[in-house]
């Protein structure tokens, strides 16, 4: 079982991101659970949502405390949130960042795998708004394989319609612009 | 057959009753609701089915109006939760003495005070004693398909009660999880059109509703009453029909590793999942583990209880509310007075636990089964212990 925390902030999408990983995954013939952290949401506050993906069926409904996967769609989060919390020794941090990964450590006093996306630019340039949900959607399948880059295509065009190629593009750039500076 | 599809429960729970065709949605939209509401309202807006959706404003009135409305001879759904089930409170125990077999599709949660919107079952221990059948579900899927035997249930002819399905509100709510949604063609077959024994019509005049002298009141709970007893028959009859086309089985009280348990633990909702596989990692050590998840609420499943606990040396009943001053949990108030007669009862703990969303990890249930044994060693213990809360 694979296990994703998503931090953004509210607005950002971080729920539709697991809701579309959730339905790509299902639509594979996998397990999954999407959800968002319980509770009220306000716009612009930071905000968790979760993952599992397994290929049985998933039992577990408590909260994810160590996940192996911890996708960031906001950088101005890491000064605020400790994103990093519980993240397994081999789990992966994927952040939205111009900066390098090497930086990022150094910020996060954080000796884990990382990886980075320009998302905010990607998303500004496909989609005309700086909402990265998608795009970061794209970074995490590259690299964990979570489920095939085609799953995704359903689910996004039947929540986006019209928009959803601009999506797509989005996602299949992060997907090759992704930086997989392991250490 | 039934396709299998990624939803967020709320929202499949609305396209079940969709399956049902119902006829008539009452629904508030707030304080504090799931995404049912605004679902069934898109279904109905968008003419998939052939109904009407009432805007009320408030939950008293939502159910006010399915009332109306199924006093009429329509099929009914109505939905909430927390807040605003206490609100709709007044109104319960007239559609279950009316004898109208209206759905609720209830997102449980904590009430008020202090301010809380998570998940516990308070607000459905309130309505208790209303004389609604109440079902629990574990998962998505028991949520949809609950929501679906419901109105089979509620209208059959020797019934005729309203029924709510119970979901935990966001640990299933708001929860994206594959489901095996029934087709419509499976649902006409399982579940025909709704033949009302009364209707309000002018070419059928009836009163509903009516004032009971002392005379006749009494007469009228205890009728009440009687039809909920005998919805025991009929609601294992509609799960045998149920297991029998979808192939999926249920049972007022699904036991897992319990035949030889010696402790067991008790759950009701969606924690019943994550308990299970602690009751399999204690089984891995050697524990001789058990587990019964309550899926039937009222009626409460006496029998089947003594039944499934004649072998258990202890039973651990886990309680999500609170009955203050009371014996413990209401769920452990219930099973204590089931097996009291029995001459081989097991010793019972009381844990309150997922207060108000308190989360519950596979360790908490662990360290509950473990830590059950210990305490009947020592008899007569707590009454109930509030689990992991601070003094």
């Amino acid at each position: 079982m694979i296990e994703v925390r998503w931090h953004g902030r509210g607005g950002q999408g971080a729920v539709t991101s697991v809701e579309m990983l959730a339905l790509a995954a299902i639509e594979e013939g996998k397990f999954a659970q999407g959800f968002p952290s319980f509770g009220p949401e306000r716009r612009g506050a930071p905000v968790t949502a979760f993952n599992r993906v397994d290929d049985h069926q998933i039992k577990l409904r408590s909260g994810i405390y160590n996940p192996d996967v911890v996708v960031v769609l906001d950088e101005s989060l890491i000064s605020l949130v400790n994103v990093t919390e519980g993240l397994k020794p081999d789990g992966v941090l994927i952040v939205n960042t111009t900066r390098s990964a090497k930086e990022l450590a150094k910020l996060l006093n954080y000796s884990g795998k990382i990886a980075t996306v320009d998302a905010l630019g990607i998303a500004r340039q496909e989609l005309g708004v700086p909402i990265t949900n998608t795009t970061m959607l794209g970074a995490l399948i590259k690299v964990t394989n979570v489920v095939k880059l085609d799953s995704v295509k359903g689910p996004i065009e039947h929540r986006f319609g019209r928009i959803a190629q601009k999506n797509m593009n989005a996602l299949q750039r992060a997907h090759k612009e992704v930086k997989l500076n392991y250490k | 057959m039934s396709k299998r599809i990624g939803m967020e429960v709320a929202i499949a729970a609305a396209e079940a009753a969709a399956l049902c065709r119902f006829d008539v949605a009452a629904v508030y939209p707030i304080t504090p609701q799931s995404h049912v509401a605004e679902h069934l309202s898109d279904i109905v807006a968008d003419g998939r089915i052939d109904a009407e959706f009432i805007t009320v404003e408030s939950e008293h009135s939502a159910l006010s109006s399915a009332i109306g409305a199924a006093g009429t001879g329509a099929r009914v759904v109505t939905a909430t939760s927390s807040q605003g089930l206490m609100y709709m409170h007044e109104v319960l125990p007239i559609a279950s003495a009316m004898r109208l077999p209206i759905v609720m599709i209830i997102a449980n949660r904590a009430v008020s005070g202090p301010l809380n919107i998570w998940n516990d079952h308070t607000d459905i221990m309130h309505e208790r004693d209303t004389g609604w059948i109440s079902l629990f579900a574990q998962n998505g899927q028991e949520v949809v398909d609950m929501t679906i035997q419901a109105f089979k249930i509620g209208e059959h002819r020797d019934v005729m009660l309203p029924v709510n399905v119970n979901m935990d509100g966001f640990q299933l709510t708001h929860m994206v999880e594959p489901i095996l949604m029934p087709e419509q063609e499976e649902v006409d077959k399982f579940l025909p059109a709704y033949k009302p024994y009364a209707m309000v019509h002018p070419d059928t005049p009836v009163s509903m509703g009516t004032l009971a002298m002392p005379e006749f009141y009494a007469e009228a709970l205890k009728a009440k009453d009687m039809a909920m007893a005998a919805s025991r028959k009929i609601i294992a009859q509609v799960w045998k029909d149920w297991e029998k086309q979808f192939g999926r089985k249920y049972e007022p009280i699904e036991a897992h590793r319990a035949e030889d348990a010696e402790v067991l633990m008790l759950t009701m909702g969606s924690m019943g999942e994550t308990a299970e596989i602690a009751i399999n990692e204690l089984r891995k050590h050697g524990v001789k583990a058990g587990l019964l998840k309550l899926k039937l609420w009222r009626p409460f499943p006496f029998e089947e209880l003594k039944k499934l606990t004649k072998n258990a040396k202890v039973l651990v009943v886990t309680d999500r509310a609170v009955s203050f001053g009371g014996p413990g949990g209401p769920v452990c108030g219930e099973v204590k007075a089931a097996l009291y007669d029995e001459p081989n009862r097991p010793k019972i703990v009381n844990y309150l636990i997922g207060l108000g969303g308190r989360d519950l990890t596979i360790s908490d249930f662990v360290d509950m089964m473990k830590r059950a044994a210990e305490a009947t060693k020592k008899m007569p213990a707590e009454a109930y212990e509030y689990y992991g809360v601070r003094e």
